[in-house]
This record gives structure tokens, C-alpha cells and sequence, in this order.
């Protein structure tokens, strides 16, 4: 029984949780007939707005499907986080632990570093800077991109470039900003 | 109900998020600074399960329930968007250390930082809808 509570209420090893977060993509293509694509979503949120731009002008009923899915992944994440998780601080590594003391990010416990997200702070510069404007490069990159889609040998480059400008972000402009 | 099993499936990815401490920020971080395996695991196998899925599928033509062919149509190979978009999308995702679906599920935890997330995602799809023509593809 211990087993069994202790699966319900603390967090899942990489090994259990990975593969089966692959498996929504052959779900929706057996069950629906559809390609699993999050990144959609922003489309379609942006379509069910009048406007006159060409990119959001289509039929986007059929999109509904996929913001069904991103609805089912809030609910998801409502009830595992607010029943099933009983975790206050993630566990890091020694390292990044320093690393980001040394950034200054004294206080790393819930999910995110409190110094920038809290609700005190994200009104200010730099909450703004990680949030809105950091959304905003999510938002415009997976568009631009394609995000991974359809997982064929543009995804792979796309893979690449995610990395790539994670990379980047961490060890160059992350100390600049933070 | 169509859109149940859509919810459904949805709702199960969900989950798997929560579990499996993707939503957190130090988790990316330890990522990017190459310290731990844990989402280089995750990211790993969830892409290897469905790339190979979805070779499968195409290769033995699975037809769905219905009897219709499963849609997969290649997406384009466009080299200069796929780089110039994923290193934009890049630098976001460590900013706000999430990808798209992680927001939905971190919105569902009720912190208020997820909803602005969203805000400038959406900001984000807006303008990119708007200049897309002038963008090196």
C-alpha cells in the first residue's frame, strides 16, 4: 500500500513519465485522426478573434479539437497539482544549485524562483522581461518554427535550434538579466 | 461528446507534466547547464516514443477506427524558419522555461505568472501572423 501512496502523492521518475508523454501523439492519430501539434492552439486562440490578417483567417472549427486538448492538459494539471503533488521543493543538482546561488537566486523552492515570479515582482522590469516578453518568444518562435509537429527532418533542425538558443539564453544573457 | 476524448487526452498529458517536475524552472535550468539527465530523459524518450509511432504508422499505412487514412502531411522543410524560429522559441523557453502545453498545465496550478506567459505567447502568435510575409522562410 505504501507503494501506492507514495505513487499518488510524489513525483514520477523520467523513465515512467517520458515515454508515456509521447504517447498523446498516436492517441490523437488513432482515436481522432489528428496530429498533435500544442503549438497550434496560439492559432486558433488568435483566430477566434475577428481580425483581417490572412494567417488567421480559416476554417477554425477545425482547431477546436486541439484547444479541447489544451483545456484537458489545464484540468490535468489542476487536479494532479493540487491533489496529487505534495512537493514543496524540486530537487536540483549540487551544481545548478550553486550556479544559480550565484546568479542571486537565493530561494529556489516551489516551481519557480520566487525573486522574479512572485506576485510582488511580476509586475516589475524584470518580471515583465521573463514573462510577457519571454511568452512573446515562445509564442512567435513555435509559429515561426513549426514547432515539432509533424516530427519529420525539419523538426530535428528545429530541435537543434530550441537547444541552441536555450544555450545561449543560459550562459550568456541569463547573468546579464537576471 | 467528441471533444471528451480530445479533454481526455489532454488531461492524461497533463498529469504527466505535474509528475514529472517539467513545470519546474530549475528543472530547465539543469538542463541547459548539462547538470542533471532528468529532462533530457524525458524530452528523449516522449520524442522517441512518438517519432517512432508515427514512423510506424506511416510506413504500415494504419488506417484509424473509422476506416480513413491518418492525416500526416509533412510539414515543409524551410531551414531559415525552422532556425531563426527555434532559436527565438529558444531563448523564451528559458526565460519562461516552458513550452506551450506546460503553460496550460502550469496555469492549472493557479500561479498568476503562467497567465501572463500566455498573454505574451499569444502577443507572440499575433505578430508573428502579422509579418509572416516578410520573414526569411
Amino acid at each position: 500500500m505504501h507503494i501506492l501512496k507514495d505513487l499518488l502523492i510524489y513525483p514520477w521518475p523520467w523513465y515512467l513519465t517520458g515515454p508515456l508523454m509521447g504517447a498523446p501523439i498516436p492517441l490523437l492519430l488513432f482515436f481522432g485522426n489528428k496530429m498533435l501539434g500544442a503549438s497550434f492552439s496560439l492559432r486558433h486562440i488568435c483566430a477566434l478573434i475577428p481580425n483581417q490578417i490572412a494567417y488567421f483567417n480559416y476554417e477554425v472549427k477545425k482547431g477546436y479539437w486541439n484547444l479541447a486538448f489544451a483545456g484537458g492538459v489545464f484540468l490535468g494539471g489542476l487536479v494532479t497539482y493540487h491533489f496529487f503533488y505534495k512537493i514543496s521543493v524540486v530537487e536540483i543538482t549540487e551544481s545548478t544549485r550553486r550556479d544559480l546561488f550565484s546568479l542571486g537566486l537565493h530561494d529556489l523552492s516551489g516551481l519557480m524562483p520566487s525573486k522574479i515570479f512572485s506576485a510582488s515582482k511580476l509586475w516589475g522590469f524584470q518580471g515583465l522581461l521573463f514573462t510577457i516578453l519571454g511568452g512573446f518568444l515562445v509564442g512567435f518562435g513555435v509559429r515561426y518554427s513549426m514547432g515539432l509537429s509533424q516530427l519529420s527532418t525539419s523538426s530535428a533542425i528545429a530541435i537543434i535550434a530550441f537547444f541552441g538558443g536555450g544555450i545561449i539564453m543560459t550562459h550568456l544573457l541569463l547573468p546579464l538579466i537576471i | 461528446m467528441k471533444w471528451i476524448k480530445y479533454i481526455s487526452i489532454g488531461f492524461f498529458f497533463g498529469v504527466l507534466i505535474v509528475k514529472s517536475e517539467a513545470l519546474s524552472w530549475f528543472c530547465i535550468q539543469e538542463m541547459f547547464r548539462f547538470q542533471s539527465f532528468h529532462m533530457f530523459g524525458i524530452f528523449g524518450s516522449a520524442i522517441s516514443v512518438g517519432t517512432i509511432t508515427v514512423w510506424l504508422i506511416r510506413k504500415y499505412k494504419l488506417k484509424i477506427m473509422n476506416g480513413k487514412a491518418i492525416a500526416l502531411q509533412k510539414k515543409p522543410l524551410q531551414p531559415g524558419a525552422q532556425l531563426l524560429g527555434g532559436t527565438t522559441f529558444g531563448f523564451g523557453w528559458v526565460l519562461t522555461s516552458r513550452c506551450i502545453a506546460p503553460i496550460f498545465a502550469l496555469a492549472g496550478t493557479g500561479y498568476l505568472a503562467p497567465f501572463l506567459i500566455l498573454g505574451g505567447a499569444l502577443l507572440g502568435g499575433w505578430i508573428y501572423g502579422l509579418v509572416r510575409e516578410k520573414l526569411p522562410h
